[in-house]
């Protein structure tokens, strides 16, 4: 199907809203808009990281979400305690499948739930004591953590817990870094929120913890990997092409990444920063006390990744700019046979895409290296800022939807008919059933890594064993066997 | 005769838990079988039945046990003065948890385990001075307490915070049954103080129940832990909490309430002399700014 028109996308948004009521109308059409790359600014089209409107069926998440589950729990050498009742902790316990080394229990943690538990008397009686013992207990039991972050439930808010001096005291005590976040799930609107508190967290309770202190040999190449999660192995995937270019990695933020690592970012070059809405102000932070430039870098697909060594050793001497080079040219042929062998099974097939902080736009190159087009792209829960990067990356006339709503996905997707979707695991079955073929995007479907030029070759693979599994010419959809049907009596007749 | 449950409000300080406790105690006296509720995490609606310091609580009992499903209503119902049923729902120290979801527990609990059987004439729910938050409105939540009766005095607070509860009942009355019963003046001896509260009765829709005088003896008997009428049954005092507890056991005035404007409440204070005209040029000026005025 060709692409649709400015008008016929103006046309489809309004149809879609229509539906709704006066004032959910007049709100949601805020979120949605038709991409013109002429545009500088994104808020002369689209509004974002507003408060979701009731019973549209937002896919959006809480702070809690965002600090426990993004920023601070792919820290696996410390013990982040989900402060509060048992289930935020609990249901999302090694969910985001952030790919760690170590030994879990004894010196990593990261698959683990440590929870306080909350029952009617810590409400009543308030927690802090419990969550004193707690951190004694940890101590006793894990003695190799490397500190201990507390990831405030909704609960801890409303009845006022003291948390702060809870980990004042517990610091003292066990002589490792106990830092108290106040990530209750009912502030903000999204989980993005909740990244800025843990950024705010990690720059009161951690930044400074070696200000002063000169012992970590330095090099003029040290650079932090900031924003990845090493999601199916994301962060080992892009490491080594930093390393093999000449650069010294210090820090992983946060996948796979430790708090000396953390500790030891104000000491770098320069922060790389691979997914902006969650780390970004951790960043903005470190440029303007420790003067530590920053950019932003996309490791999906190979033109993108090329394109990112190019800017990022720009900002070095020659060694690395020559590494740089080296790097993309040692990796050619291997790239180059993974677009000859997939592109001709994937050229011109129609993506649309729903996620949350980076790959709405990321992801945009490795499609395009692969001969696909995205026709339709949105956060769950970004701000201007990310969608003033994306109008650049996306066609003229495609759409682009923010907090989109389960019913304006749907119909989107009806009307657009793409090859392929690539969201999260709540609309992957929907869509499934709709009999178009699924990837999720957040996990990866379980598989992995995407980035780097060893990612390009698991991404390629994956989204043609989706889209061109034989098993979708299998679905009977019944407007077919109707229509099948009439064909068959007109001929009889 | 169906059980009658009140609850008593007022600003703090103003004698609740004192004038609940004589007044339950003569209503007991009259042959009324009554319990008292106490929602207040100081845990003292009930010393001077029981003759304790403070009862402990259901909320200090579910802590030591694990949880308020591990109790029995034995273990935290006590019986005390002409057999009247005790009962404290406790909670946290001062300024930290949340007292208010200790008395939801409380009283969910006391629910549950059938602490109101049909013996009970009366229950009183002796409630914490300020309501705060929803905790403390839950003795007036639907199917709790059906009367609530306001403590206050003729001094400018207790009549703020009079007319202030009056708005909280008019909230749940619209909702559920529950009615505004009468005033209760508990007398701090200021000027025309019957007249004035008589008056705020009026302005409210209901009436001031009784007038209880100022007397030494209540204090006396509270050192002994223990209510005038059981201390010294043939005080004038007790005579007026008998009087009392005969005008709330007759008592068939119960209304939805008409708070007041602040306006209006400033109006009938002044008309009454607790306060001055108000003055809007010394608004907001320091005593060192009209000394150099």
């Amino acid at each position: 199907m060709a692409a649709l028109t400015k008008e016929e996308t103006e046309a489809l948004i309004q149809e879609v809203l229509d539906v709704y009521p006066a004032q959910a109308k007049k709100d949601r059409a805020k979120h949605l808009a038709v991409n013109d790359q002429s545009l500088e600014k994104s808020n002369k089209c689209i509004t974002s990281n507003r408060k979701s409107q009731p019973g549209t069926m937002t896919i959006r998440g809480c702070a809690y979400a965002g600090s426990k589950g993004v920023v601070w729990g792919p820290i696996k050498d410390m013990i982040h305690i989900s402060h509060g009742p048992v289930g935020c902790g609990q249901y999302s316990r090694a969910g985001r499948r952030n790919y760690y080394v170590g030994t879990t229990g004894v010196n990593t943690f990261g698959t683990m739930n440590f929870t306080s538990d909350f029952t009617e008397k810590d409400i009543v009686f308030g927690g802090d004591k419990k969550l004193a013992k707690i951190i004694t207990e940890i101590e006793g039991l894990f003695p190799l953590h490397k500190g201990i972050s507390i990831q405030s439930e909704c609960p801890i808010g409303l009845i006022g817990d003291d948390i702060e001096a809870v980990a004042k005291k517990g610091n003292k005590e066990i002589g490792k870094p106990v830092v108290p976040v106040r990530c209750e799930g009912f502030r903000g609107v999204s989980q993005s929120l909740g990244h800025h508190i843990a950024n705010d967290a990690i720059r009161d309770w951690v930044l400074e913890n070696r200000d002063g202190d000169e012992s970590f040999p330095t090099t003029p190449y040290d650079v932090a990997v900031i924003g990845d999660y090493n999601i199916g192995g994301d962060a080992w995937a892009s490491r080594t092409l930093l390393e093999e270019m000449g650069l010294r990695v210090v820090a992983q933020w946060s996948g796979d990444g430790t708090i000396a690592e953390m500790e030891k970012t104000p000491k770098v070059k320069l922060n790389l920063i691979h997914c902006y809405r969650s780390m970004n102000y951790i960043a903005r932070h470190m440029e303007e006390k420790y003067k530590i430039p920053w950019i932003e870098y996309n490791f999906f697909g190979p033109t993108k990744i090329a394109e990112s060594l190019r800017k990022i050793a720009a900002l070095f001497d020659e060694t690395i700019q020559a590494g740089a080079e080296r790097v993309i040219a040692k990796y050619q042929a291997e790239y180059d046979a993974v677009i000859a062998k997939y592109k001709p099974r994937l050229q011109g097939k129609r993506v649309m895409l729903y996620v949350g902080g980076l790959r709405p736009r990321h992801v945009i190159g490795a499609y395009e290296d692969l001969g696909m087009e995205v026709v339709g792209t949105g956060y769950e829960f970004g701000h201007n800022d990310d969608y003033d990067r994306t109008i650049k990356e996306m066609g003229n006339t495609t759409l682009i939807y923010d907090d989109v709503t389960g019913y304006e996905f749907e119909e989107f997707v009806k009307r657009v008919k793409p090859d392929l979707i690539g969201s999260g695991i709540k609309e992957k079955y929907i869509f499934q059933k709709m009999g178009i073929p699924f990837r999720q995007m957040h996990s990866w479907d379980y598989s992995g890594p995407y980035h780097g030029y060893d990612g390009f070759a698991i991404f390629a693979r994956d989204m043609d064993m989706t889209l061109n599994n034989p098993c979708w010419k299998q679905v009977q959809v019944p407007w077919k066997t109707a229509e099948a049907d009439k064909v068959a009596v007109a001929a009889g007749a | 005769m169906a059980l009658r449950q009140c609850a008593i409000y007022g600003k703090g300080g103003i004698g609740k838990s004192t004038t609940t406790q004589n007044l339950v105690s003569a209503l007991a006296e009259l042959g009324n079988s009554v319990m008292i509720v106490g929602c207040d995490p100081k845990a003292d609606s009930t010393r001077l039945i029981l003759h304790a310091k403070a009862q402990t609580t259901i909320m200090s009992l579910a802590a030591e046990a694990g949880s308020v499903e591990d109790l029995e209503l034995e273990d935290v119902l006590k019986a005390g003065y002409r057999n009247i049923k005790c009962v404290e729902s406790g909670g946290p120290e001062p300024g930290v948890g949340c007292a208010g979801r200790g008395v939801i527990t409380a009283i969910n609990f006391l629910e549950e385990e059938g602490a109101y059987d049909d013996d009970l004439d009366f229950v009183f729910y002796d409630v914490l001075g300020d309501v705060v938050c929803g905790g403390f409105a839950m003795p007036i939540r639907e199917n709790k307490a059906q009367e609530i009766y306001i403590v206050c005095s003729g001094e400018m607070m207790a009549m703020y915070a009079a007319n202030n509860i009056a708005k909280g009942i008019v909230k749940y009355a619209n909702s559920g049954s529950v009615r505004l019963a009468g005033l209760i003046c508990n007398s701090r001896e200021t000027a025309r103080e019957d007249e004035l509260i008589s008056a705020l009765a009026a302005k409210l829709g209901t009436t001031m129940i009784h007038f209880v005088p100022r007397d030494n003896v209540v204090q006396r008997a509270e050192i002994r832990r223990m209510t005038v009428i059981e201390y010294e049954p043939g005080a004038k005092q007790a005579e007026e909490y008998r009087q009392l507890a005969t005008k709330i056991r007759d008592n068939k005035n119960f209304v939805i309430p008409t708070p007041i404007t602040m306006d209006e409440l400033e109006e009938l204070m002044m008309e009454f002399g607790i306060i001055d005209d108000v003055d809007e040029s010394i608004v907001g000026v320091s005593a060192a700014a009209e000394a150099t005025a």
